[in-house]
């Protein structure tokens, strides 16, 4: 297990090199000067220079990029321009809108998905069944920002039920916490329950016809038990895997959900940078949520590995 | 004499053979509804895309104030916008912009990533660079990698190509280098070594041909995800800017006037849906065809 864990952790310098690297990149392919374009159309010569001099923007290229990650190690993602402040101060300022909101639209997804996986596969190829699988179909192809928009339309501006844009955080209460958050995590959720809905499907109708579950019906256990004691245990494994790598895929999903929802996440920083100019902090936000996204599949991974020992020796 | 009528009858039998496949082929082909129905759709709105703009009577520029934000009516089938243009219009010349930037993402990806995956896959040295450059690449999840990379060129069609393009190529190279990695194995290949055919003659007659399906299903996927992630990045203000209509940016618009005008939001969105479903639905298909046994498992 330990040499699995090393070679999983391993793995992944390469990798973290690259992403650094093209995060780094991304300001230096802009055409022209970054300093002219952080300070827009009336800014002087001197101005220019001297923000050059304080981004340390004339240093060779290996040597900014050195700068730059041996900062990040150390916790350091830089100075927001236009916030005078530390980048990271206000990526964790924004962080809290972005989980409650991924967390929040799993929970949402996984309430919705488990059932109707359970029941198409338990009443496989009926006209149930099939009206399922299609709408599994419709919810992967709606976009969450256009099902945001949708929901808003019909909850929001028709129904009156919700409010449609807003944050209220958790220290106000958990049901207005909850009241603003219910119609984007819906709108976030929702192509992540039709996926975990036919995988759940997939896999349980794998495990249905094993001796066991036959074994099981033979010597007259309830129908309930079999499929939840004997089926649904033996099938949840890939429905786990998928879970697990679906938190890192919401994360970012909400980053554009929360937009739509006025959500002040990472997402509205990472939108607002986009009209200040404001390179360190968009750099900053996706090197964040990229870590994030890594660690949690690494986690996901070995955790993986724990539960069913042949992915150890599997994957070298 | 004899010999004749044997060759005649092998060759009937060759014929019918054929036909039998072409039968089996089309059989196969149509038996999966969804794919049909995939297929259908994407066809429709390529149509729309190609020849739309030419029956549309009214400009998609053209503002009349007067006329903003009426309901669908005889007049304006889908409504106006906030500038009193026609939405039918609007959403017509924006199907030749997101499908065209979807299609035109989707061949340069595809190519590159062919190139990249197949000499990926023959050279060890040149396998361990690349592959760890799309294994970086894809650990940036995609829309946040796009919107650096527009924030960082600015917003314009060219450019919504180029960041997308960048997003999507490792995907397909990962693909099709896996693909290739197996034909790499077999007997054949080792053959053509021992005959002292050269590599480029390896790489693009014998194994690239073997990794063209796998290729071309993933192809139908990433040409989907192109859509919505030019529709999510014109939507927040990254992609294609007014006034020249993309199916993203109208909703952008109509999210600012969604208690006055539901038109707005709902048609863009449905032209959205239905291409991305069409094609899902495409690439799901095409996959159970090429590959009978892959079928329920939705490769990312």
């Amino acid at each position: 297990m330990l040499s699995y864990l090393f070679k999983r952790i391993y793995s992944l310098i390469p990798v973290l090199f690259v992403v650094s690297v093209a995060i780094f990149l991304i300001v230096h392919i802009t055409p022209g000067d970054p300093a002219a374009i952080i300070l827009g159309m009336e800014a002087t010569e001197e101005q220019i220079a001297s923000l050059n001099e304080e981004m340390g923007l004339n240093e060779p290229i290996v040597k900014q990029y050195l700068l730059w990650v041996g900062g990040v190690l150390q916790g350091d993602f830089g100075q927001s321009y236009f916030m005078k402040e530390p980048v990271l101060d206000s990526i964790l300022s924004h962080l809290g809108p972005t989980i409650s909101l991924a967390i929040l639209a799993e929970i949402v997804a996984l309430i919705i998905a488990i059932p109707i996986g359970i029941f198409a596969a338990y009443r496989r190829g009926s006209f149930t069944d099939h009206t399922l699988m299609v709408a599994t179909l419709l919810g992967m192809a709606v976009p969450s920002f256009l099902l945001g928009l949708l929901l808003m339309l019909s909850f929001g501006v028709y129904l009156q039920w919700l409010p449609i844009a807003g944050y209220k955080p958790l220290t106000e209460g958990l049901w207005t916490h909850l009241r603003y958050l219910i119609l984007p995590a819906l709108s976030l959720g929702a192509i992540q329950a039709a996926l975990v809905a036919r995988m759940t499907r997939s896999s349980m109708l794998e495990v249905l016809n094993k001796n066991y579950v036959k074994t099981a019906r033979s010597k007259g256990v309830k129908e309930h038990k079999v499929i939840t004691k004997h089926a649904l245990r033996n099938a949840f494994l890939p429905i786990l895997t998928v879970i697990g790598q679906s938190f890192g895929t919401l994360v970012t999903g909400a980053v554009v959900v929360e937009t739509i929802f006025n959500l002040p996440g990472l997402g509205q920083l990472i939108i607002n940078s986009i009209e200040r100019r404001d390179f360190a902090v968009i750099q900053g936000i996706v090197l964040f949520v990229t870590l994030i996204y890594v660690f949690i599949n690494l986690i996901v991974d070995l955790l993986y590995g724990v539960i069913d020992p042949r992915v150890r020796l599997e994957r070298k | 004499m004899a010999a004749v009528k044997e060759v005649d009858r092998v060759r009937t039998i060759k014929a019918s053979l054929k036909k039998q496949e072409r039968q089996l082929f089309f059989r196969r082909f149509f038996a999966n509804k969804l794919m049909v129905m995939g297929c259908f759709i994407f066809i429709v709105l390529g149509l729309i895309a190609l020849i739309g703009p030419m029956l549309v009577s009214y400009d998609p520029y053209e503002m009349k104030v007067a006329e903003r934000l009426n309901a669908p009516s005889g007049e304006h089938w889908l409504g106006t916008d906030e500038f009193g243009r026609d939405l039918l219009t609007r959403i017509v010349y924006g199907a030749q912009v997101s499908m065209g930037i979807g299609l035109i993402v989707t061949l340069i990806s595809s190519i590159l990533g062919l190139v990249i995956g197949l000499y990926a896959s023959y050279y060890a040295a040149l396998d361990h660079i690349l592959m760890r450059i799309c294994d970086g690449l894809m650990a940036i999840p995609g829309i946040l990698l796009a919107i650096a990379l527009m924030a960082a060129l600015g917003p314009s069609p060219l450019n919504v190509i180029i960041a997308l393009s960048i997003v999507f190529t490792p995907n397909i190279a990962r693909i099709v280098r896996s693909s290739a990695l197996v034909i790499r194995e077999q007997t054949f290949i080792e053959a053509m070594h021992a005959q002292g055919a050269s590599a480029t003659r390896i790489i693009w007659q014998h194994i690239a041909p073997n990794t063209i399906s796998p290729l071309i299903v993933q192809a139908t996927f990433v040409f989907a995800e192109a859509i919505i992630s030019e529709a999510a990045l014109s939507f927040l203000g990254a992609g294609i800017a007014a006034p020249d209509p993309s199916w993203g940016n109208i909703l952008q618009a109509g999210k600012l006037v969604i208690f006055k005008a539901w038109w707005m939001v709902v048609f863009p969105g449905l032209a959205i849906v239905l291409s991305v479903l069409g094609l899902n639905l495409l690439g799901d298909g095409l996959r159970d065809f090429i590959d009978p046994h892959s079928s329920g498992k939705k490769s990312k």
